[in-house]
């Protein structure tokens, strides 16, 4: 019953399609988690005007669905004239906003990175209130405390939370497919609609798609043995005792 | 208003509320179903549910949609041509209500199953020592207890729900998304459009976590609160 032409035929585009998931994915998490670095530590400022720009930032990308954000950004910004003057001026910086995979990159980057930002702040604001006595303690300057203490025990109380968060980016990227980019999705639409044999075409995609769930998972896992040692259960000991 | 696109918005919108709510009520009755048949003694019962929650939670959306979109019509027009009936075309209200619901009912099988076991065996064997039925232990004890626990999970994951309903216009149904897709086509004025569609998904996110808030107060009537 299988049809594993369609498979074998679209193989290539199967390829290229994961590899452009892959991208999309890694680069976006990356650049997103880079952003969102300081923007967690405004967050949890006390002074409105520093955390509250940050709000309504995470707000905005956490509350209307990446679909939407990315065909405002992708078929949105065209509508201004302005904008078209920059891209008549083969301005660098507003030509990405002409192509899909700019546009896909900036829309995935901006909501991973409010996602990021929120489960950061969550993190800074359960620190411990003796590791913070304890850097006062020694005399450390607020910016030393922030690098030395603050961030990196945030990072590792995230750590759980942001591996459910990159799974939602690699299964986000599906939505690149509708504005004409070849990734994984549209691989297997395109295998789709030269066969028209749903089963087959989408079927592969998922179990490709499972394949990088679980690799996902278990980078994820791996990094919470390493950076989370200090919470696994203790092994017992083996070999003789004294 | 809106160069007179304000009203079919608005059917849109509507639309868009009918999918998220019923894709809610089946990703509701699915997660109770799945968690039972997760708790379940039976091995019969537990391995489908597993395959299920994993394979579900492994897949982005936008392809589970696709698949029962175009796979459910390709299995309706076999099932049609063997039975000599006329063409059937898959309605993509049903294909998106019943795909939102699945994938989500994987979801909240996961949020259950927890909510379930968070609830202290204690009080169920008090529930037995005080001579109730099964039913009675469930409907008085477990349930609303779980119910608790499951509160904020649930929150989240109808947040989710709510915005992956935009995805239903990919399939070419005309809700709010796939309406301004259309406006913004005929008035050249896509970013207007567009920002209305932000604008009610907002405001309809802003509504749900009111509503949960409130919820979730009215459950946690007598459990202390940390005073973190």
């Amino acid at each position: 019953m299988i049809e594993w032409s369609v498979i074998t035929d679209s193989l290539p585009q199967y390829a290229s399609g994961l590899w452009l998931t892959a991208q999309l994915t890694v680069l976006s998490l990356a650049a997103g988690l880079m952003m969102a670095i300081p923007l967690s530590v405004m967050r949890i400022s006390r002074k409105r005007l520093v955390a509250g720009p940050v709000w309504a930032f995470t707000y905005f990308f956490r509350g209307t669905p990446m679909l939407v954000q990315l065909l405002l950004i992708y078929y949105g910004l065209g509508q201004f004239e302005w904008i078209q003057g920059q891209w008549q001026a083969d301005n660098t910086f507003w030509l990405i906003f002409r192509e899909p995979y700019g546009c896909a990159l900036v829309t995935f980057t901006l909501n991973t990175c409010a996602y990021t930002t929120e489960i950061l702040a969550g993190a800074l604001r359960t620190t411990p209130h003796g590791e913070i006595e304890a850097a006062q303690a020694c005399g450390m300057s607020r910016v030393t405390m922030l690098r030395r203490i603050l961030i990196p025990g945030a990072l590792r109380r995230a750590l759980p939370a942001y591996s459910n968060e990159a799974i939602f980016m690699l299964h986000g990227t599906a939505i690149a497919s509708t504005v004409t980019l070849m990734d994984l999705t549209g691989a297997a639409r395109n295998a789709y609609s030269q066969h028209f044999a749903p089963f087959e075409a989408f079927i592969f995609a998922g179990l490709l798609y499972l394949t990088l769930t679980f690799a996902l998972v278990g980078l994820f896992r791996l990094a919470e043995r390493r950076y989370l040692a200090h919470l696994q259960p203790r092994k017992a000991i083996k070999g003789p005792t004294t | 208003m809106l160069h007179g696109y304000a009203a079919s918005l608005l059917d849109g919108a509507w639309l868009t509320f009918q999918v998220a709510v019923l894709s809610l009520v089946l990703a509701l009755t699915l997660g109770l179903a799945g968690a039972s048949a997760k708790l379940s003694k039976l091995r019969l019962l537990r391995a489908p549910a597993v395959a299920y929650t994993t394979i579900v939670r492994g897949i982005p959306d936008l392809v589970m949609m696709l698949l029962v979109f175009y796979g459910g019509q390709m299995l309706i027009n076999i099932a049609t041509d063997a039975l000599e009936w006329d063409y059937v075309d898959v309605n993509p209200f049903v294909a998106g209500v019943a795909t939102l619901g699945f994938i989500f009912g994987a979801y909240f099988t996961e949020t259950f199953r927890g909510a379930f076991l968070a609830v202290p065996a204690g009080q169920l064997e008090a529930g037995a020592a005080y001579g109730m039925s099964r039913w009675q232990i469930f409907s008085r004890i477990l349930f609303p207890q779980m119910l608790r626990h499951a509160l904020p999970g649930l929150g989240n994951n109808w947040q989710v729900m709510q915005k992956s309903t935009a995805l239903v216009s990919i399939i070419g149904l005309s809700d709010i998304t796939w309406l301004a897709d259309q406006a913004g086509r005929s008035t050249h004025q896509p970013f207007l459009f567009y920002a209305v569609v932000c604008a009610f998904y907002l405001a309809m996110t802003a509504l749900s976590s009111v509503v949960f808030n409130h919820l979730e107060r009215r459950y946690s009537v007598g459990v202390r609160r940390s005073a973190a």
